[in-house]
């Protein structure tokens, strides 16, 4: 061995987790929810449309961990029943708004540089709007409710997953291993479908994570502002704008599902970032 | 009386991890100094640590650290503050990222006036261009109103030192203080650096290239891994080194009596009997492989004026042999490169491969003709997919060269890995896990992978320290010699340039100056500007005047 | 030597300024681009939903209209016209100030929003203060310094985690309700502004803290940094008057972030304190699917976009030599 061959050696990688007790507790955390979501009856203690005998306004503790609300309906349930519609919202306004906004910026990417001005204007246009007030756009022309809720979200998501698409598309096109590997002989259609397509929708399916909680929290601003979800379902925005009413009198039935949305969009993002973080080849 | 610096039992730790692990040296008034070592071996941080600034999170000790007889160690960042840049002066490498990019030169060249003089603002212009006179910068009222990015790098190096220089400070730190110039600028600052040295005041210069000290240091300290492994004159280190790693050092770099033997001192892999040869022995004088024609090429610049980056360049390469090329930055040579490959169409002339124009090809042929030339970059991270493994990157090119998916293709690529010095444990490594040298090692076996004639070598070893640029230059060689391969070298150091090649090309805007046998255009240049280059290579050679032999050393 | 390094005659000379006058001119070009396609997409949505038009009109006045009656409206309301004099005439009303007509509120949107303007604008502008502020101060601040790091950006990831709604709800439950030292609702005074103001501000100033952070940290490890400090600059001074300004470089680029994150938030914020203002309006206009009145309001959301961006964008042109001088 010479002198010199130790300089040479390989960068130290840290290839194993290391969890720290804040990632945990956002991972249990998002997986409570996803269990009451999936299964709410495992972990709901009564029926959340149930107007108990016991009567309304129960402070917490009792048979009613957490109290009952102004028809007497418990609580705790209603925030369990609650996880699926806010999932929902979360899951599915975020794979709308992925699916078109990356197809979006691959067209733009990797279209002509026409069809690119063209969609990247478009998008400059839509941009140029808040994303609340996109949605409130597209409530207002197609109706209130659940559905079109989550439409609303996604809709207004789209845009910011398509330029950034696009922005990587332009990278990863001119990088160089694209170059090396079209240096090889290896046919265009397969390098784009090898090596660009994957690296450029990369980066978005990692900030995915982070943008399942934004859309959790834009679909329960919808229901707080009243353009969400009917009652009686037990909806997490809608439950926290009904007990706005009371809230002078018995603040903890909005502190409840305030915690809970909060709690919910915070522990994703964490889980978010630590992902985003690994993915960039950053480990600390 | 007192040295100008003393350090002994110098400690540096980040995170537990030590960085300088007990370095001594003195430096005395009217003296160069030299702390020389590789990336990593601690001399920048020993340097920083000397004007109290190691480093977010550092944790230095020291047995003595005396500046001009002062203790220093117990120094608050208030009391430092005072001898920084006043009695310090400090220069940094990179001029382009030492200089605020956002304020004019002027105001930065001002900065130690305005924190420790009474000037106003009129008398420190009026220094500023007194300073930016005295370090050679022309014209010193317009530098001084223009930001870094509209000065040339050695403006820039000059005005980083000016400023280093505005409160006539007793020691001057210099880190690496020529890396990011071209050979003639790195010169040209190597010579004012070298007429600041005064009577009353000391130059500690810190590099990688002990070439580049050797013309300025009286004496040189060898670092590796935290320590000073050797320490002398400049002319015993350079004559007669005593440690091993200096031994090495020495003789990594590529120098005229070092051509055609081993630079590194690695064994040789021995030929394993599975790897086929596909050219055995076969004459000196190959055949053509790829030949250019007046080559033309240019690019519309930022103000829509078509600029030229080629102009008329005619080559031949034949099998087996190494062609350099050799230019400072702008020449034109990766240009040259991209054009050769295909990547690129000229404007004008012809790239014959294998006696074919890439332009009488279709497209589809021209895909299949593209293996035959393969490339190696500078920076070979950025030229793998980022989510693939060594195993994926050099099967991908195995793919194109016809091995299916399957146990031949496994068997070839550790094949090709251990032609590389490298065993099956790296397959399932990414990129990012791997050391410089391996990486480039990597990048080299795929190249091998799809079994070129040619590989282009874009300054395959640049970013490479220099013991690790010895090891893949001999590899290289030993594969050229087993595979027949052909290269094209392009560098813009003389010295790998001329190590590696067999015949050489000489770049300057575009135009090949002058052309030939490597050795005859080392020796006998031609052309003036040839002459320039080698001149401004710097020489492991003693110096002219014998260096003053400082006192209580 | 570069060519420009040769040419330039330095700064304040003429190249600069007509490089600086370019790219506004052409920024400004781009931002009424933006504009013209916000009123394109906007103009598609009325006509798309032109029917209820006349219908929703007449709709309020009672019984059953008649076809003339309806006819009468469509005459009024230009849609008899063929579409691109509608288009046209759109355009050229947009050009004077006019965003259309409320179905609902017998008004123009113009004077609506007018009328609705000042409270959120004095809303907004505070809030974008506080936040601004805010996040400069804890950036420059905690970057690189622990703990106090890792405090500092533990409550901005929960801030900026937390929904607009939640964080006004919180401070509520606090300082009126359990304290009662503010106001629940109102636009009366300065004490109501206040906690408006920290709800709408908190979210964004904590996003934008970290981003300069980010970037602030990103710059204190520059080699001209280390340059300052091998000078004998303060920390201080080198954080304030060096590294704090390449880092709002950065942060100039989070404009349309703000601009969204302001008009959007003064919805939600508006709704909450019970507060006029444009938020308040356009919800009304939502619930009762006052199509003209949410789209006027949508253009008009792009015109402070564009306007605001435009601002920006001058300011970062003299902020950073190297966009224009070359």
């Amino acid at each position: 061995m010479s002198a010199l061959t130790a300089t040479d050696a390989a960068l130290p990688w840290a290839g194993r987790i290391r969890l720290s007790p804040g990632l945990i507790l956002a991972g249990l955390f998002v997986a409570a929810v996803v269990v009451a979501a999936l299964v709410p009856q495992l972990l709901a203690p009564h029926d959340p449309l149930e107007i108990g005998t016991e009567g309304a306004f129960l402070p917490p503790g009792g048979s009613h961990l957490l109290g009952t609300d102004e028809s007497g309906r418990d609580v705790l349930s209603r925030m369990v029943y609650g996880a699926r519609p806010s999932l929902v919202m979360g899951l599915g306004a975020t794979a709308i708004a992925i699916t078109g906004g990356t197809l979006l910026g691959l067209i733009a990417g990797l279209g002509s540089r026409l069809t690119e001005s063209i969609v990247m204007r478009l998008i400059d246009v839509v941009l140029s709007i808040p994303e609340l007030l996109l949605a409130l756009v597209v409530i207002t022309l197609a109706g209130a409710g659940s559905t079109n809720a989550i439409f609303a979200v996604a809709f207004a998501g789209i845009p910011s997953y398509a330029r950034i698409v696009r922005a990587q598309t332009h990278i990863v096109r001119r990088s160089t291993f694209v170059e090396a590997a079209a240096g090889l002989g290896i046919r265009r259609s397969t390098v784009i479908w090898r090596h660009v397509l994957p690296n450029a929708i990369r980066p978005v399916l990692v900030l995915s994570t982070i943008g399942v909680g934004s859309a959790i929290s834009a679909g329960a601003a919808l229901s707080f502002l009243g353009l969400g979800a009917e009652p009686p379902a037990a909806e997490w925005g809608d439950m926290l704008s009904n007990g706005l009413q009371y809230i002078s009198n018995d603040w903890f039935l909005v502190a409840v599902p305030s915690v809970t949305i909060t709690l919910t969009v915070l522990s994703i993002t964490v889980l978010g970032r630590e992902l985003r973080r690994r993915s960039e080849g950053r480990t600390a | 009386m007192t040295s100008l610096l003393e350090v002994a039992g110098l400690k540096v730790a980040f995170n537990g991890t030590s960085v300088v692990d007990g370095v001594s040296f003195t430096l005395e008034r009217g003296e160069c100094l030299a702390l020389v070592g590789e990336s990593g071996s601690g001399k920048s941080v020993t340097t920083r640590t000397l004007v109290g600034l190691p480093g977010y999170g550092a944790r230095v000790h020291a047995d003595r650290l005396r500046f001009d007889g002062t203790d220093v160690t117990g120094f608050t960042d208030r009391t430092w503050r005072r001898v920084r840049g006043a009695r310090i002066g400090f220069v940094l490498q990179d001029a382009m990222a030492s200089l605020d990019p956002l304020r004019p030169v002027g105001r930065e060249i001002a900065d130690p006036l305005a924190l420790h003089t009474t000037m106003n603002r009129a008398a420190r212009a009026a220094r500023v261009r007194e300073l930016l006179d005295s370090v050679g910068v022309p014209e010193p009222e317009v530098r001084a109103a223009q930001y870094p990015h509209q000065l040339s790098g050695g403006l820039r190096q000059r005005a980083l030192i000016a400023s280093a220089i505005a409160c006539e400070p007793e020691l001057l730190l210099a880190d690496e203080p020529t890396t990011a110039l071209d050979a003639t600028v790195a010169l040209q600052v190597l010579d004012l650096l070298g007429s600041l040295k005064g009577n009353h005041s000391g130059l500690l210069v810190v590099s990688h290239d002990l070439a580049v000290v050797a013309r300025l240091a009286d004496r040189v300290a060898v670092m590796k891994s935290g320590r000073i492994v050797e320490t002398g004159t400049t002319d015993a280190v350079l004559q007669d080194p005593q440690h091993p790693y200096t031994k090495a050092l020495l003789a990594a770099v590529p120098s005229a009596h070092a051509k055609g033997t081993r630079l590194s001192a690695v064994e040789r892999p021995a030929a394993s009997a599975s790897v086929q040869d596909p050219n055995p022995a076969s004459e000196p004088d190959g055949k053509p492989v790829l030949a250019a024609v007046g080559l033309r090429k240019s690019f519309p610049g930022p103000d829509g004026v078509a600029r030229v980056a080629v102009k008329d360049v005619s080559l031949t390469l034949r099998a087996g042999e190494t062609l350099g090329i050799v230019g400072e930055s702008g020449s034109g040579k990766s240009t040259t490169a991209r054009l050769l490959l295909g990547m690129e169409t000229p404007d004008a002339g012809e790239v014959l491969v294998d006696g074919t124009a890439w332009t009488a090809l279709t497209p589809e042929q021209r895909r299949a003709h593209r293996r035959r030339l393969q490339i190696v970059y500078q920076d070979p991270l950025s030229s793998f997919d980022p989510r693939y493994t060594v195993d994926r990157v050099i099967g991908e090119a195995l793919g194109v060269a016809g091995y299916p998916r399957g146990a031949r293709r496994r068997d070839r690529t550790v094949e090709l890995l251990e032609m590389v010095a490298l065993d099956a444990g790296y397959l399932r490594r990414r990129p990012l896990e791997l050391s410089g040298g391996q990486r480039q090692r990597v990048a080299i076996a795929r190249a091998l992978a799809a079994e070129p004639e040619v590989i282009v070598c874009d300054e395959p070893v640049s970013a490479l320290d220099v013991s690790v640029q010895a090891q893949i230059l001999d590899l290289l060689a030993d594969l050229q010699e087993r595979l027949r391969v052909a290269y094209l070298f392009i560098s813009h150091d003389l010295g790998v340039v001329y190590h590696a090649s067999d015949r050489v090309m000489v770049m300057r805007d575009g135009t090949v100056l002058e052309s030939g046998d490597v050795r005859n255009v080392f020796t006998d240049p031609q052309h003036d500007y040839t002459r320039e280059l080698l001149a401004a290579i710097p020489r492991l050679t003693t110096r002219a005047a014998p260096p003053p032999t400082p006192l209580g050393v | 030597m570069t060519a420009g390094g040769a040419t330039a005659t330095g700064l304040g000379g003429h190249p600069a300024a007509v490089a600086i006058a370019k790219r506004i001119g052409v920024r400004l070009i781009a931002g009424v681009g933006v504009l013209w396609g916000a009123a394109t997409l906007s103009f598609i949505a009325l006509h798309v939903t032109a029917g209820d038009a006349a219908l929703s009109t007449v709709a309020g006045q009672g019984a059953n209209p008649t076809k003339e009656v309806l006819d009468q409206v469509r005459r009024d309301l230009g849609l008899d016209q063929p579409l691109y004099r509608q288009y046209l005439d759109y355009l050229g009303r947009l050009l004077h100030g006019d965003l259309g007509r409320s179905y609902q509120q017998r008004i123009s949107v113009s004077q609506a929003i007018g009328e609705q303007l000042g409270q959120t604008v004095q809303l907004a502008v505070a809030a974008a203060a506080v936040a601004v502020l805010l996040a400069i101060a804890a950036a420059v601040l905690t970057a690189r310094r622990r703990p106090w790091r890792s405090i500092a950006s533990g409550v901005e990831l929960t801030l900026s985690a937390t929904p607009t709604f939640v964080i006004g709800i919180v401070l509520l439950i606090v300082f009126s309700f359990t304290l009662k030292v503010l106001p629940v609702s109102g636009n009366d005074g300065p004490r109501a502004l206040i906690l408006p103001t920290l709800t709408l501000a908190l979210p964004i100033g904590a996003v934008l803290a970290q981003v300069l952070r980010a970037e602030l940290e990103e710059v204190l490890e520059q080699p001209f940094i280390l340059t300052a400090r091998t000078r004998g600059m303060r920390d201080t001074s080198v954080r304030v008057r060096r590294a704090l300004r390449h880092a709002l470089v950065q942060i100039v680029t989070m404009s349309g972030f703000v601009v969204g994150g302001l008009l959007g938030g003064a919805v939600i914020t508006e709704t909450l304190f019970v507060r006029q203002g444009v938020g308040q309006l356009m919800l009304s206009a939502v619930t009762t699917k006052d199509i003209p009145m949410v789209l006027g309001l949508v253009v008009f959301a792009a015109f402070v976009y564009v306007m605001v961006n435009l601002l920006v964008d001058i300011a970062y042109t003299l902020i950073d030599p190297r966009l224009v001088t070359r």
